[in-house]
């Protein structure tokens, strides 16, 4: 299986499998091997690591972005600049059309009918997260996102003190989720799955004023804080396959080194979606360098809070690794 | 079938709660979702919509819900609909008794805004948008039906809304509390009419940037004077197949309460 094909297949919901040892090359067998027979990480290994806070600065970028491209709507509709009209559903950046991926492709299904304006918006934005990671846009632009994390906070606070106990899904059900509202688009002639799309709600609540559809999204949250941890991002919202699909073949990704990895896992108890960060774990990277999958945010949190730096940003327009 | 079922080993067990869980949850998305359907079937609360959209099935299929038709309107016409819209959430409409469209954008600015095409692109001109109809509904509280005059502010001190005032300023929409009347009978519906005034101004020979494109082919409402036995002068409002439904009649009328003249939406000379 070639890494696109993996790497959506993961994205559909597939969960990843341990490599055979025929599967891992040389240079990643070597490497395993050695780390296993000369016990390079030992608990005081990993105990010295730790001993250093990790930083916060692409999570404070990132945030930072979030909040600027948000309020950039808000601030040129109550000062009437027109720089940034409109909501992230459709827009206009200093009059050049934009349109969100999603949103797009569910009036395309529901209308059947495509306006020059709209093809023109729908290119730039594919164009512009095709060089900037797909994802991306759900952790560095979602509104919902942002509010989901700290909810998240929340939920593995109230896990810690053993109060609520981890409730998981099926990743699949997110793809079952994406096909059903396609359909549901294309039978009804409505968009339907912009009644429950949180991010649009936010986006448009922000800008317009609020309204009772942040109900609806403050239920939401209280499933991820009560329930299941970021259960929205993970098994239901359809705009994360979306720009997860223009984020299979992107040249902006996180990228692991086996090198100097502890595998102590850090990295995934942070990670949305940790079933991309598979290959930290000890034994399971096929190469030296790996690419992380498409269902990756490119958030940075684990390149935060890796201590041996073995998670990087990587712009690169073919393969692996450095 | 074997009869027999093999017990399932803990894992296994805790997949299948896992997957009937995720059954569960799909459904339950999916299900609420699907409730935008009630008010769309319901439909007792026919929104009247921004000039130029179309049928409203078509509408809510092609609207983006992004609101940029909002930011243009000069007189902010233009509020989105909330989730108790169903699958209209996020879709705009005009409530014209607040604050009704008056075209003072002259070039339907909306329509332009419109990314996808659920404002459709193909008008160009205030007359040829097909918003609703308008109507006299209460008849009996008109004023010109029972010879009355109007004197002061039109709606009130706290009234928000705007209209342009072509003679006080032609480029911004004016508070209508702010431009007090004195009038003999009641004409507010015919003097504020927007097709009404640009027909006006073509007679003069002055439609707006000369372009005789912007002339309305036909009125859209006009008084009529009829006799009753108290020797008054009455006048009736007399919607005209010219009318688009814009809403500035049922806006501008002064009678307390509920509009004398209200705009059936997606009405049009055509169907009433």
């Amino acid at each position: 299986m070639n890494r696109i094909g993996e790497s959506f297949l993961q994205l559909l919901g597939k969960t990843p499998k341990k490599p055979t040892v025929e599967e891992i090359l040389p240079a990643a067998q070597e490497i395993h091997y050695y780390k296993k027979v000369n016990k390079v990480i030992t608990r005081e290994v990993i105990m010295k690591l730790h001993a250093v806070p990790h930083k916060n600065t692409w999570r404070n970028r990132r945030w930072l972005t979030l909040l600027v491209v948000n309020l950039l709507f808000v601030v040129s509709y109550y000062l009437d600049i027109q720089l940034l009209e409109g909501a992230l559903t459709a827009s206009r950046f200093m009059g050049f059309h934009m349109a969100d991926l999603n949103s797009a492709l569910q009036v395309m299904l529901a209308f059947k009918e495509v306006l020059i304006n709209l093809v023109i918006g729908t290119t730039t934005v594919l164009i512009m997260w095709l060089l900037l990671g797909g994802r991306t846009f759900c952790s560095w632009v979602c509104p919902y996102h942002l509010v989901a994390e700290w909810a998240e906070k929340l939920h593995l606070k109230l896990v810690e003190k053993k109060i609520i106990k981890r409730v998981t899904f099926h990743r699949g059900m997110r793809t079952v989720l994406y096909v059903t509202f396609a359909l549901l688009a294309v039978v009804t002639g409505y968009t339907v799955f912009e009644t429950i799309s949180p991010t649009g709600i936010i986006s448009r609540a922000l800008i317009y004023g609020p309204g009772i559809a942040l109900v609806w999204v403050g239920f939401l949250l209280l499933f991820e804080i009560f329930v299941s941890r970021r259960a929205w991002c993970r098994y239901a919202c359809p705009i994360g396959i979306t720009y997860g699909i223009v984020g299979l073949v992107s040249p902006l990704r996180v990228t692991y080194n086996i090198q100097d990895c502890a595998h102590e896992g850090d990295c995934r108890k942070a990670c949305l979606v940790p079933h991309v960060l598979d290959v930290t774990i000890k034994g399971r990277s096929r190469d030296v360098n790996m690419a992380i999958g498409a269902d990756c945010t490119r958030c940075g949190l684990c390149v935060d809070l890796c201590p041996t730096d073995s998670l990087n940003f990587e712009y690169r327009f073919t393969g692996t690794g450095k | 079938m074997s009869g027999k079922k093999r017990k399932l080993n803990p894992r296994e067990q805790k997949l299948r709660r896992e997957f009937l869980r995720s059954v569960v949850l799909t459904s339950g998305l999916v299900g609420t979702s699907l409730l935008g359907f009630i008010p769309l079937v319901k439909g007792e609360q026919r929104r009247l919509r921004p000039p130029g959209a179309l049928a409203e099935q078509a509408f809510l299929a092609a609207c983006i819900k992004c609101g940029q038709c909002v930011q243009v309107c000069p007189v902010q016409a233009i509020g989105l609909a909330d989730i108790d819209d169903g699958f209209g959430i996020g879709a705009p409409f005009i409530g014209a008794r607040a604050q009704a469209c008056d075209f003072s954008c002259d070039g339907l600015q909306c329509v332009l805004a419109c990314p996808t095409g659920a404002l459709t692109h193909e008008i160009n001109y205030s007359h040829e948008t097909r918003m609703g109809f308008a109507r006299l509904d209460r008849p009996a509280a008109c004023f010109a039906i029972r010879g009355e005059g109007f004197k002061g502010q039109a709606r009130g001190a706290d009234f928000d809304g705007k209209l342009r005032y072509d003679d006080i300023d032609r480029w911004n929409p004016l508070y209508v509390r702010d431009n007090p009347y004195d009038l003999e009978i009641c004409d507010l519906c015919v003097r504020h009419c927007p097709i009404e005034i640009r027909i006006g101004q073509c007679e003069a020979g002055k439609p707006p940037s000369g372009d005789q494109n912007q002339c309305p082919p036909r009125h859209a409402i006009k008084l009529e004077a009829f006799e009753t036995v108290d020797g008054k002068a009455h006048m009736r409002p007399l919607v005209l197949d010219g009318c688009v439904g814009c809403g500035v009649c049922e806006m501008i009328c002064p009678v307390e309460g509920d509009s004398a003249i209200v705009v059936d939406s997606r009405k049009t000379a055509e169907t009433v």
